[in-house]
This record gives structure tokens, sequence and C-alpha cells, in this order.
């Protein structure tokens, strides 16, 4: 016989049927079942296998710690594998699959892993693995591969929608059993601020699963009863389905809600999981605790469960796991298994009570033999038990086991930070520390198991609590409910005697048999036997076996479970899904894009955009006809080489500098002098970080006698930013200086080219020949009639170039003006592939070159760097190393012979020298095509390079095996002398 | 680490708005010391690491902008003290 409905009774909804599917065969169900108590119902007890030896499993628990029923649910996107069907919710058209087997579930070639057994024992992996070594990438890796992992994801998008919020509470509940609950009544009204939170649909926690009555009513009832007040409540925020994974510094709690996990259809409006970060005041930590398997021969057997979980699929969802049924016990449990199981008609065999001499119980007219399970018998099924009695060996024919170890409080998150379990010798368990800064501990997750003291636990743990809040706590009476203390234990880690397998831990198979070898092994210590064994490392993270699995390395290495300790609890407490990790940060979310306030212009002259860091920056404007991104950007160079040209640099960072002491301050934070720079010029500085490197660089205009505007480069504008402040505020406090950053405020186009003045100066009221406005001018100029702009003449191009800043609003109007008054002219739009093509053939340089390893005089700015002031990095600039004239510097090249494509990256030997480090002379740092001179180019940081020009070196790219000569040059191909500059 | 910091100008907020420098006890040597002087190389390489109490440079870069110095046990993540670090630079605040 396997498990079956039961006629009347249970919590669920007989009048709603639900079907599903499990590998492909229709079932029915209820609602208000489990995919694993419509699985019993349907008869299923194998629904599972193994990891290591893919024996066939069954259900274990009816909860969170379920080992075995790991099932693959849903199809397409939603294929979520190994979710445990004790936690999932049925629902209409659920469609589940099992793992792990090939072909089938019943009949599974891996299976054979089990006849491999003691060849396969603990620790193979570190000794079979070993040689010969080169089989290691073609045949083991391949082979551990595909055998690891259980259920296999998916590979479609998702559909769903993930979401993550914060909230703030006075009192986080986290269970909402009878002590969880009664602490959140108390707390609520007490007018505290209250999150209940708890991993169950249904909240109640034991008393959903058990014959309790609490107030003469059904426990069930009860919970329900005072779930809805809390609900009622305006300070009262209720979470069911929702599992509290992590306990983070400053009492900040991280929780995992399933809001849509339960219904065939997710509404695209919602999300289905739900990300929470809950900062708490104070939490009362309610978990309950977990019931301990035995470890007995053929204790993996499907149809062994927990006791617990027998009076749950009974109680709650009206399943018998079988029609005659052992009781496995270490503890009074049992008794209360076989009192539920007789009182639903369901025969108990026997209670097999392993204490030698357990006072006498109500075992409900059922057998009770003292001794232990020796093995389990049956193929697919269980068939019998072997009881071993005083010496004598027993078979009794049995469909179910009800095993019964003990308990264990569960203490995960009250361990997560650091606090170590101590074992209390009266509990037979591991406790967590009662005094813990923002937590409490109540009701059985501190070890107080009796219903009648869990209430009460409840009402005085959340009444403490919010005594240390400063609140008074309203005055709470506890419950009326039937006195009762059947949860003594005695420890019981395994049996005496054992046929075949015992497990300890379920999911990965780890036997008494391997703990053992592990401790001879000298892997002894509980944190090397976890890892040696692998026990308590499957997704179950070792809920059930983990305690026993201490007390058997206890034995063996002849301590106390005290000593041997616990291994270390990590969040998650379950497996929590990458999506509600990830929350909407996928796809286009996960990072933001910037767009520049020139974005549309961009667009409308069909700009192909390429992202830099968050920027869509516009890289080029290709035209009909042409066919590649070379085409386009050398008619773009040409053009503003011969015309002009218009180039969105919105990007550069803009920072406002205010204050009595603004020019102190630039002095500074550049190497190069700003104190005497004149109202309405601009200055190109350089920023050094405190060892002297280049940090970064950009024009710095004063617009008044205590105001400048600053540009950075684009990629370090938050950084500049950042180290602005600290100079400002820790170094040097003193000075009076103000700023603010201003990038996002202006749109900024350069306009370049030989007849930029032309086309610039209709749309600029004021007069900008090179008289009025010579170069490095800097003004506050009015556009279009009315636009407040400001205008500097620089130029990265190397033409005669302007940058007019205008504020962003009106960035897409001024553009377009630009562009009517520059179409007489030629004007084209440019991208930052031209602009980068110019600034090389220019020899200017960018974050290529300037990479933080290079200082001022590397690059060519040398005696730029002032001697008359502090600034930062001016002490380490001056080190041996920094000044040494074999520095790497900055040169041109161009191919020595007929023109060959130089490319950034490639390095520098001396002619006819082999590749070697020893042989390096430096890098191309930057390298293109200059339609201008018609052939390629490079710039390149080169030993000693200054020195250089006009001598012949190799280029080498070891990459693509390419070598050639090129001449050394300066680093101006084009207009070396700035005449254009300054026409 | 604390999941949430006291700005002493915004309140209580979550620790991804802050970014780290770290050690705040490197102090700049005056202009006037020679390069050569070993202040510099320590003022600049040498950075304290400890287990425990650890005064550290946090920036509230998503918030108000402002240079704190956050005086916290890097074993326990205790947070002690999160001061403005312009005070304690011009001697308003003791360090």
């Amino acid at each position: 016989m396997t498990a079956f409905r039961l006629k009347d009774g249970g919590l669920i909804d007989r009048n709603s049927r639900l079907r599903f599917t499990f590998d492909g065969r229709a079932m029915t169900a209820f609602a208000g079942d489990t995919l694993a108590s419509a699985l019993l119902a349907n008869g299923r007890m194998l629904v599972g296998r193994s990891f290591k030896y893919h024996r066939r499993r069954g259900i274990v628990t009816a909860g969170a710690a379920e080992p075995n029923a790991l099932v693959t649910v849903g199809t397409g996107g939603r294929r979520e594998p190994n979710t445990r069907a004790t936690m999932l919710e049925m629902f209409d058209g659920l469609v589940a699959e099992s793992q792990n087997r090939w072909p089938s579930l019943g009949f599974d070639i891996g299976a054979m892993n089990g006849l491999l057994s003691p060849m396969i024992a603990a620790g193979f992996y570190y000794k079979t693995f070993m040689w010969p070594a080169k089989f290691w990438e073609a045949v083991y890796e391949p082979l551990i591969r595909r055998a690891a992992g259980l259920g296999r994801a998916g590979y479609e998008r998702d559909p769903d929608r993930f979401e993550k919020c914060w909230a703030h509470c006075d009192l986080l509940v986290i269970g909402a059993g009878p002590t969880g609950l009664m602490a959140a009544l108390t707390a609520a009204w007490s007018g505290a601020r209250i999150i209940v939170a708890d991993e169950q649909a249904r909240l109640g926690g034991a008393l959903v699963n058990e014959r309790e009555v609490v107030d003469e009513a059904a426990g069930s009832a009860w919970a329900d009863g005072v779930a809805a007040e809390l609900a009622s409540m305006p300070n009262v925020t209720m979470l069911p389905r929702t599992t509290v994974f992590g306990w983070y510094d400053s009492n900040v709690f991280g929780a995992v809600e399933r809001v849509q996990k339960h219904v065939a259809e997710p509404s695209p409006k919602r999300a289905v999981e739900r990300l929470w970060r809950i900062a708490a005041k104070r939490a009362v930590l309610a978990t309950g605790a977990e019931e301990r398997p035995l470890v007995f021969g053929g204790n993996d057997r499907p149809g062994v469960m927990l006791g617990g979980a027998v009076r749950a699929y009974l109680n709650r969802f009206a399943v018998a796991p079988g029609a005659r049924v052992a009781i496995a016990t270490s503890s009074d449990a049992g008794y209360r298994t076989a009192q539920d199981l007789a009182s639903r008609g369901v025969e108990v065999a026997a209670v097999v009570d392993v204490r030698a001499e357990a006072a006498p119980r109500d075992a409900a007219g059922a057998r009770v033999v003292s001794g232990e399970i020796v093995a389990t018998l049956g193929r697919r099924k269980l068939r019998a038990i072997e009881v071993s009695n005083a010496g004598k060996r027993e078979r009794i024919t049995v469909d179910a086991v009800a095993m019964s170890g003990g308990y264990s409080p569960i203490i995960h998150l009250a361990c997560q930070r650091g606090a170590k379990p101590s074992w209390d010798e009266r509990l037979n368990a591991f406790v967590a520390p009662a005094t813990q800064e923002g937590l409490s501990i109540a009701g059985s997750a501190a070890g107080i198991y009796a219903l009648a003291q869990c209430l009460q636990d409840g009402i005085d743990k959340a009444s403490a609590a919010l005594r240390l809040l400063g609140r008074t706590p309203a005055a709470v009476t506890r419950p009326a409910v039937e006195p009762r203390d059947d949860t003594s234990s005695a420890p019981s880690w395994r049996v005496g005697q054992v046929r075949g397998k015992a497990f300890v831990d379920f999911q990965n198979d780890v036997t008494i048999d391997d703990l053992g070898l592990a401790v001879r092994e000298g892997y002894g210590h509980v944190e090397l036997a976890k890892r040696y064994t692998t026990t308590g490392m499957a997704t179950d993270q070792g809920k059930l076996g983990n305690i026993n699995a201490a007390g058997i390395i206890a034995a063996a290495r002849g301590k106390s479970i005290a000593e041997v300790g616990t291994t270390t609890f990590r969040p998650f407490y379950t497996p929590v899904s990458f999506g509600a990790l990830a929350g909407a940060h996928r796809g286009k979310h996960f990072a933001p894009v910037r767009r520049s306030p020139l974005h549309r212009w961009a667009e409308k002259h069909g700009a192909s955009f390429v992202e830099a860091g968050l920027w869509h920056r516009s890289a080029y404007f290709p035209r009909a006809g042409e066919t590649s991104w070379r085409e386009s950007v050398d008619r773009e160079v040409l053009n503003v080489r011969r015309n002009a040209g218009l180039c969105d640099v919105s990007t550069l960072g803009k920072i406002e500098i205010f204050g009595p002491d603004a020019a102190a301050f630039l002095d500074k934070v550049y190497c190069n002098g700003f104190a005497k720079l004149p109202v309405g010029k601009a200055r190109y500085g350089l920023m050094l970080r405190e060892d002297g490197f280049v940090f970064d660089d950009g024009t710095t205009s004063r617009l008044g006698a205590e105001h400048f505007l600053m540009t950075t480069t684009t990629a370090l504008a938050g950084p500049v930013m950042a180290h602005l402040d600290f100079c400002a505020q820790v170094l040097w406090p003193q000075l009076d200086v103000r700023f603010a950053s201003v990038s996002d405020q202006w749109a900024q186009m350069a306009v370049a080219g030989p007849k930029a003045r032309v086309i610039l100066q209709e749309v600029i009221a004021q007069d900008i020949s090179n008289q009025a406005f010579p170069f490095l001018g800097a003004a506050a100029v009015t556009a279009l009639g009315s636009i407040g702009a400001r205008l500097f003449r620089i130029s990265y191009s190397g033409e005669l170039a302007y940058e007019l800043a205008v504020p962003a609003r009106h960035g897409n109007a001024v553009a377009d003006a630009i562009m009517r008054a520059g179409e007489p002219h030629g004007i084209c739009a440019y991208g930052t592939e031209a602009m980068g093509v110019m600034r090389i053939e220019k020899g200017h340089v960018t974050h290529a070159e300037i990479n933080g390893t290079v200082t001022p005089d590397d690059i060519g700015f040398g005696r730029m760097v002032s001697n008359a002031k502090d600034f930062v990095g001016r002490a380490m600039l001056r080190r041996e190393g920094l000044v040494a004239d074999d520095r790497l510097q900055l040169v041109g090249l161009k191919a020595a012979g007929d023109d060959r494509r130089i490319r950034a990256g490639a390095h520098l030997l001396a002619r006819d020298a082999p590749a070697s480090t020893a042989n390096d002379q430096g890098h191309i740092t930057s390298a293109c095509y200059s339609p201008i001179l018609g052939h390629h180019i490079g710039l390149a940081m080169l030993k000693g390079g200054r020195r250089r020009h006009g001598e012949q070196i190799t280029v080498w790219d070891g990459l693509r095996g390419e070598g050639f000569d090129a001449i050394v040059g300066p680093p101006a191909f084009v207009d070396p002398e700035n005449a254009r500059l300054h026409v | 680490m604390a999941s949430l910091i006291a700005c002493p100008h915004c309140g209580i907020r979550p620790k991804e708005e802050f970014a780290i420098r770290g050690d705040a006890a490197p102090v700049r040597p005056a202009a006037d010391v020679p390069a050569s002087d070993d202040r510099w190389n320590a003022y600049v390489h040498l950075r304290g690491n400890p287990m425990g109490r650890h005064r550290e440079f946090w920036h509230h870069a998503a918030g108000c902008r402002r240079w704190l110095i956050v005086e916290r046990d890097t074993a326990t993540h205790a947070v002690f003290a999160v001061i403005d670090a312009q005070d304690v630079a011009l001697g308003r605040t003791a360090p």
C-alpha cells in the first residue's frame, strides 16, 4: 500500500479540484495542497533521486528543510529547478518534473553508482582524479561537470518581474507560529509598527499541522483569527510566503516574498518575487524547531518520513503515509504521532523507542518495542522493517515509518553574524546566545517546546523588546490550551547496529561510514568533515542532518558534541532565486543609460552611438552610400579640417568653482598655476595623484575673479568631483571655496574647422573675431539672441575651434541653428571617432596615454609643472624613478616603408631585437588612419622617446604575429607649430 | 560591514550611498617637508588595516557629498562614531 487521501478532514478545499502533472502524468489535487501532499495523495512515494548514488527517494518533511523532494517546476522561461515540493503551493495546471534521473525516475542508469559506492565513498573526488594529469581536462572535468548539479536551468528568458524594496519597523516578528503570533499581537496592541514574516502561506506554524485546541477552538482556526486581526491593524504589515533569509549588520534583515509563485498565470503588473530589506529596531526570532531524523540502515527508503511531517500530512492535508505505519523514536513526540494516526484509523504497527527504559506513554493501543530499526526492506517501496529488540531480531511488515529524533531549535539567523551556538545538555541541541543586540529568540527557537509556554514566551519576549524601545507593552493574556509536554527526548545520533547504508545527509548521500572515514583520514574537524564528505553542503544545507553528523563525528573522535560544535551559519537560510536578487536590474535596466542633451540632434543626423561608461555617445554619422565606419570617419575628419564640423562634447565633466580662495584651491589641485589666470581666459590643466602620476586633464576657465569653470574628462567626472571634495574638506579646509557639478546642466558643442568662426558668429551676439576673442578666450555670450551661453576658444582637433555651452534645454535648438548657419559653409556633424582621429593627428592625450603610470614630463608637459607652489603630487613627482631619463615618453609613429596599420597595444622593440620582456621598449597607446596624411599613424610611449625622433624601431604585435619597422617622431603630426589655433 | 550609517548631516542611510577611501590616520606633510622625508612615503603608501577599532574616511557620495570619519570595529562591524572630516581637519572636533 502507498500513501492515500483520507475520506474527510484536513484544511483542504475538497470542492476545489486542481489538475497538475508530474513527469507528464496527469494527477489531481485540492486547493490547500502542496505539491508534496498532492503527490502523496496520489500514491507517489518515489519523487526523486539522490545526488551521488541516484537512490530512490521519497518525501521526508512537510517544510523548508526537505532534502529529497526537489523538482523542476514550470515550462519555458518560467522553468525553475530544485524547487522543494513541500513548499510549493498547488495551483491548477502546475507542471512538475523529477530530477537527476535518466531515462526515467523509475529506471535510472545513474543508480549504478550505488554499486560502485565502495569506490566513491567520501573524498573519492580528491583521490581518484589525480592521474594521469592530462586526463583532467579531457576526461575528468567534462565527466564531473556532467554529473554535477541536480535540476537543469532553462535557457529562455524569464518573462516575470522581480522587485526589491526597503521596509522599516519597530519590531520584526520572524515566524508566525504560536510564539510569533502572540509576540505580534502583543506588539500590535501596544501600537508599535511591526512586520510579521512567515515562509508559509497559511500562518500558524505548528498549529496548522497539529491537533491542538487554543481558546476552545482548533489551533488552526485560532491562528486564522489572530492573523486576520493583525492584518486589519494599520500598524501591522503581514508578509506571508516570505522567508527571512539573512540577518545583517545594523539589524537589517533580508527577506524574499513569493508574491505570485502559487498562481498558474502571474499577473504581469506585479512582481512574482520581492526582495525585502527590513531595517528593524528590534526583532523576535520565532522560527520554531526542526525535527531530527534517526540514522538507521535504509532510513532513506521512500515511505520513511519525519514524525512531524506524518502528522502534518495527516492533520493538514488529510493524507495518510501508508496503511500500516511503524514509529521509530527517541522522543515522546513519536507517541503523539501514534495517537494522531490511530485517531484517523491508520494502523500503527509498532512504536520502536530507542530509549532503553522509556517510561510508559500513551501509544494509542499500539505495541511499544524498546529497540531500534536495523534495516528497512522493499525494492520499489517500503515493505518491512527489521527491528532489534534486546538481542532478538524481528521483521515487521509496514509501508511507512515515522521517525522522531528530537528537536533542533532553528537558530540560523541568530548565528549569521558571528555568534557561536552552544550545546545545551538538557535540550540535546545547539542553542543561540540569548542576548544579542536587537534580536530576541522566542519559543521553540529558544528551546521552549510546550505550546502553553511558547504562547507565553511570545508575549514575554515581545513585551521585553517593546520596553527596550521605550514603549509600554499592552497587557496580554495567554490563550487557554490543554497542558501537555511530549517533547522530551534522549540523544540518539545513530542506532547501534546498521545493515545497509544509514544516511546522515540524504541529498548528498553522506552515510555514517563516510563520516567515520573522514575522521580516520584526518578530516575530523567539523568544518573539514563537512567539506570532505559534503555533509550539509546540499541545497538544504544540512538542516536535517547536521546535528546527527556532529554527534557521529564526536563519537568517532571520542569527544563530546559540545567540543565538536557546528559548522558556520551563513545567509541564505533557504535558496533565494537569482531573479529576486537581481530584481529589476536586468537587460536594459542592468545599468542606467546617460544620454547627452544633444542626443536628439545626433539621432536626427543619423548618429551611430557607442556606449562609453553609462553614456551613449555619437561615434560617427554615416551617410547614404558609405559602406564602412572608416569611410564616414575619414569624411568627417577631412571636412572638419577643410570646412567645419560640430561635435557633441556635453559628456565632459563640468564643475563650477566659487569663492575668494577659488584660485588658490585650483593651484593646489593642478600641477600648473591658475592663480594668475586672467578673467576671460581658459587654461589647460593637469591634475596629479598624490603619488605623482597624472590623474586627469581638462581646461579650466576663469569667468570672474572668484569664479572658475573646470572641465574634466568624461570618464573621470565623478572621481574628480570626489577628489575635489576631499581636497577642500580634508586637505585644505581653511580655503574659502565652494563648487558644484553642472555636467548635466549644460549642453556643450565643439565647433571646429577653418570656417568655425564665420558660422558661429551668426548665432553669437558678441564679436568673436580673433582680436576680440583670441585663442584661449572664455566668455559669457548670448546665443540666438536671448540664450545665456558660454564660449571657450579651445581646440582638441588642432583646428580653429570653439566650445559653446548652452543650458541643456536649449542644446538641440542651438545645435540646429549652428548646422543651418553652417550649411552654406559645408559644416558636418562629427562624432567621437573623428574627434579621436584628429586628436591623435594633433598629438593630444587621453586616458589611453594618461593611464595612471605617466608623469607630466612623460607626455611632454614637464615644463608646465610649477616649482613655486604646493600641489597634490608635488613631493612624489620628484622621486628618482619618476624623473629618470629613460622613462617611457610620448612619441608619434608611422610605418618606415609602405603604409602599415598600427595597432594600439603592440609593443616596441629596438630594430631586429628578439621579442622579449627584457627587450621591451614601450607600446602603442593610440592608433588610427589619418585621412589628411593618407597613412596610418600611432601614438606610443617609448623608452627615452623624446631623444629618439628619426630613429627606426620595430612595432611588434605578438597577438597577430605582426612585426614591422616604424619611424619615431614628435607626437603632433598636424600643425606642430599651432599656427591654426591663432588665426 | 554596517548596513546603515548615521551620517551627521543626512541621518541614517544605507551603506551603498557611501564610498570608502580607507585609513583616516595618515596626515599630509606640510609643503616644506622635502620629498625625501619618510613622512611622504608613509602618507602616500602606508595604510593601517587593523582587526578591531579603525578610523576611515567615508565619502557620502550619493548624499551630502561630505567626507566623514567613520570609527568602527572591523571585526564586529560595530560603528562607534561618524563625524564630519572637515570639523576634525579644522580642529573643531577631537579626532
